[in-house]
């Protein structure tokens, strides 16, 4: 456990020794602070209007206006900037040969991964942290209903930690941080996208394309609904991929 | 302390090393040499629990590597071949992490790591970052991140690879001030470099070992006669005539000319004692006999002997 933490801490640190975490934080807050603005500009003239005209009333709602979409932008920002923060992690590693060394100190396959895992989600984490200001934003210019923000961002994050997993299983099986990070992308956006179809298809295929799109699983947190069915979908989604880098590692024996 | 049995690799098809068994004592040094390809590398990482045998086993202080992998690198120092570091790190920060990963305790840490810094004469470089260092350093800094924690297995893959002489010499200096301290597995193709610090060679030829032993007690298997070399001068004809009816001389030849009347013998002998019978009858046909001396094999010629032999066969 203790050497999941020391691990974890290098980790941490690499991200920002180089530019890579402040890069990747940096466009998510910029184009997350976009959003922000935009919604809000947009739910302002929108209450301006609602003044004017009383059936607008029931239709502004701060949560409805400005979170549940900037929730699912968020979402959708984190698919092309999660791939930037995993590509790295045992890539790079592969490639400089280090990951031979790594593993010749007494820590375990598991406890490597872990330690990585957590360093990425560590930045993730700090990233989302700050988009925190939008919410306080709200809370000084109105009275935004706190379960969807706590929901919304429990959301997030599980989905961050999927995205995570997803880009630590790409980095685990190339050691070129390109593919792995176009891999990842492809994999995300096409998780996200599948949903979309699934109300074209029918039957049976149309559900189980609906189930597995990371989108739907999503919605329900932005708009404040906590089911047990979409915490498990990204649990276990986090679960799998995290047990197929673990194969992926084990089957060094076979490569090298 | 290092006990290998039957340790066989296969890589899908391919053969990595097959039936691969020998012991290490405590404190010894051992040279694992072999061409490239030989079987070496995968030896030692299945050693250092990179990976599983397909088959056999191998125990290092009596822990099984397969059982108690945790346990096994705890006491395994590993300096992988082309020295893989973190580049972005400081040398300091770099032997911090390593000190903390090896589970060395928060207040020996620091002391530790200053230790092996001294040790491998890292001091002037410490605090820069490993990327913007030399090869000859970060030789050094590999080293100082197998040492630390003073594990008494030391896995050492081509050490001296990129080192300018003068390190090489420091380096070679380093291994030999640890025999009988540490147990330590060399494995490299530069052969001096074996003679000069190993107590005992493994050769390993194609995934198998073809040979074990010391590099004095291997040349006598090999060269299966003594050899002696001497400089007479005197016509070659009648020496070679003269010498060959010595009894126990198997064969003679003229090695090289040295000036119009001296030359070098090189005589096959069934022993060394037959160096006394050969100054006599030089001395008594009144040729001046310059130099006798026994002629041991080298390792190069024991190496190049035992890997044609294999390829002969």
């Amino acid at each position: 456990m203790k050497n999941i933490f020391f691990l974890f801490k290098k980790e941490f640190k690499s991200y920002f020794v180089s530019p890579i975490a402040y890069v990747v934080i940096s466009i998510f807050l910029v184009i997350c602070g976009y959003f922000f603005y935009r919604d809000l500009v947009y739910f302002s003239i929108l209450s301006l209007q609602a003044g004017y005209d009383s059936s607008l009333q029931s239709s502004v709602n701060i949560n409805e206006l400005i979170l549940r979409p900037l929730f699912s932008n968020m979402g959708f920002v984190l698919i092309f900037l999660v791939p930037l923060l995993t590509m790295r992690v045992f890539s790079e590693e592969k490639k400089l040969g280090t990951l031979e060394l790594l593993l010749s100190y007494p820590v375990s396959d598991i406890g490597v991964i872990a330690g990585k895992f957590t360093a990425s989600l560590g930045v993730l984490l700090i990233a989302l942290g700050i988009t925190s200001v939008f919410p306080i934003i709200l809370f000084i210019l109105g009275e935004p209903e706190t379960g969807p923000i706590i929901s919304g961002y429990l959301g997030l994050i599980l989905m961050g930690i999927s995205f995570l997993c997803v880009g630590i299983f790409f980095s685990a099986l190339t050691e070129n941080q390109i593919i792995a990070a176009t891999a990842t992308f492809g994999t995300l956006l096409l998780f996200w996208a599948i949903g979309w179809s699934s109300i074209f298809v029918p039957g049976t295929l149309g559900k189980i394309l609906s189930e597995i799109s990371i989108f739907n699983h999503f919605n329900n947190f932005a708009k404040g609904i906590i089911v047990t069915s979409d915490l498990s979908f990204y649990i276990i989604s986090s679960l799998i991929f995290l047990y197929l880098t673990n194969i992926i590692l084990q089957q060094r024996a076979w490569k090298s | 302390m290092i006990k290998v049995e039957g340790l066989t690799k296969y890589y899908g098809q391919i053969r990595g090393i097959e039936d691969v068994t020998f012991t290490i004592k405590e404190g010894e040094i051992v040279g694992l040499l072999g061409p490239n390809g030989a079987g070496k590398t995968t030896t030692m990482r299945i050693l250092t629990c990179l990976f599983p045998p397909t088959r056999g086993k191998a125990e290092i202080a009596g822990l099984n590597i397969l059982e108690n992998p945790i346990e096994v690198k705890k006491l395994i120092g590993y300096l992988p071949e082309t020295t893989p570091l973190y580049l972005d790190m400081s040398v300091l920060s770099y032997l911090m992490f390593v000190a903390e990963i090896k589970g060395i305790k928060r207040k020996d840490r620091k002391r530790k790591v200053e230790e092996v810094v001294e040790v491998c004469g890292i001091e002037n470089v410490k605090r820069r970052l490993i990327g913007k260092l030399s090869k000859g350093y970060k030789q050094r800094v590999g080293l100082a991140q197998a040492l630390l924690g003073n594990p008494p297995v030391l896995i050492l893959d081509e050490p001296t690879i990129g080192l300018d002489p003068k390190q090489t010499f420091e380096f070679r200096q380093l291994i030999k001030d640890m025999q009988g301290k540490r147990t330590i597995i060399l494995s490299t193709h530069i052969l001096p470099e074996v003679s000069m610090t190993c107590q005992r060679v493994i050769i390993i030829n194609k995934g198998k070992i073809i040979a074990q032993d010391t590099p004095d007690n291997l040349a006598f298997q090999l060269q299966k006669s003594y050899k002696i070399c001497a400089k007479i001068e005197g016509p070659p004809e009648k020496i070679v005539e003269r010498l060959k009816d010595i009894e126990g001389i198997k064969d003679i030849k003229v090695e090289k000319k040295i000036d119009d009347k001296k030359f070098e013998y090189v005589i096959n002998a069934e022993n060394l004692n037959i160096a006394k019978d050969i100054a006599s009858c030089t001395v008594k046909s009144g040729w001046g006999l310059f130099e006798i001396r026994p002629l041991s094999m080298g390792l190069e010629d024991i190496f190049v002997n035992l890997v044609t032999e294999e390829k002969t066969e």
